[in-house]
């Protein structure tokens, strides 16, 4: 819990001294206009639609990384359950404002959710009533790539993954996050 | 070969589908934030509404220079065009070549504004030193 507390307290200090913000409309009209180009171009295989945000997500992911240690100046996490509340209250804070709430973790500790009570992403959304987006479509799938990207350079192997979504009609936003290995250090190959 | 990133049919293909991405947010940015303001009254009203209000919700600054010939030419100059604001490279001349791509999408976002509130316009951009970017809107009087 400690840790937790310490990680809100960073997230809302980095949130209103060191971060540059952008008006959040322009972000979710960029965002969602995105996701529709991306809808037209598959032609509505929207499991095509998710596998772009994903891989979009990811580059962006790597990046990020970096612009967060840079901000949030915070060391090594000790364990995955550390790592969830920096997602959550620093990573989400500083750069979505937002904080999800970490839940339902699994005893090995190697998985937990992300519950989002709210999403800027899909503020104003609505999905296309076509009898298959709803079913189909992860609108915020981007986050789910951003997320792999980031960890993977903090050497944390993971896959994320939407399991409901409020625009698809379900009461949360839930996205599960699963710890698949720690990346070990290597020496590049000797070539001699 | 079409496919490879030197190649013009690729640097035209990803213009046009940044400037359609930036056409759609700017007919929306319009809408959202021309709401409460009064009616226009003429064009060079709109172009005003764009480098100050619209310029600010998006780049966090206004547009430093208009320029126009009164007959439906308008030249805008930022000259320090944010996403230009942290590029730099050995070479300037590469730099410039790299940086172009980011004017494609400001483009679609001034016609989109534009369209939205009924004015039909070519808008082209271009750099000639970083970070200053010059756009130019060429409006298409209606018959």
């Amino acid at each position: 819990m400690a840790s937790g507390q310490k990680a809100a307290r960073v997230g809302e200090e980095v949130w209103k001294t060191r971060v540059e913000k952008v008006n959040a409309e322009l972000v979710t009209l960029t965002y969602g206009t995105i996701v529709a180009q991306l809808c037209t171009d598959y032609d509505y295989d929207y499991a095509q639609v998710n596998q772009q945000l994903d891989k979009m997500g990811y580059n962006i992911g790597m990046r990020l990384i970096e612009d967060f240690l840079a901000k949030s100046n915070i060391g090594r996490c000790g364990n995955f359950r550390d790592t969830a509340e920096m997602i959550s209250k620093v990573g989400f804070k500083i750069f979505l404002n937002v904080t999800p709430t970490v839940t339902n973790w699994t005893a090995d500790n190697k998985q937990f959710s992300l519950l989002f009570d709210e999403n800027p992403l899909a503020d104003f959304v609505e999905l296309p009533d076509d009898g298959r987006a709803q079913d189909e479509l992860w609108f915020s799938n981007i986050l789910c790539g951003v997320l792999r990207g980031a960890l993977e350079m903090v050497q944390m192997s993971i896959e994320a993954r939407f399991v409901s979504d409020v625009l698809r009609g379900n009461d949360v936003t839930e996205m599960r996050v699963t710890l698949l290995r720690y990346i070990e250090d290597e020496m590049p190959p000797d070539d001699d | 070969a079409d496919g490879l990133p030197e190649t013009d049919v690729f640097r035209d293909s990803v213009y046009v589908r940044l400037e359609r991405l930036g056409f759609r947010v700017g007919e929306g940015l319009s809408e959202r934030f021309s709401r409460d303001r009064p009616r226009f009254t003429d064009q060079l009203d709109v172009i005003k509404f764009l480098c100050k209000d619209l310029w600010t919700v998006v780049f966090k600054k206004q547009i430093d220079n208009l320029k126009t010939n009164h007959r439906g030419v308008f030249v805008l100059t930022d000259s320090r065009f944010r996403p230009f604001s942290r590029m730099s490279m050995a070479n300037p001349a590469e730099a410039m070549a790299r940086a172009q791509p980011h004017l494609y999408f400001p483009c679609g976002i001034i016609r989109g504004v534009l369209s939205s509130l009924g004015i039909k316009a070519i808008v082209q951009a271009e750099t000639t030193e970083l970070p200053s970017a010059t756009f130019q809107i060429k409006t298409i009087p209606a018959k």
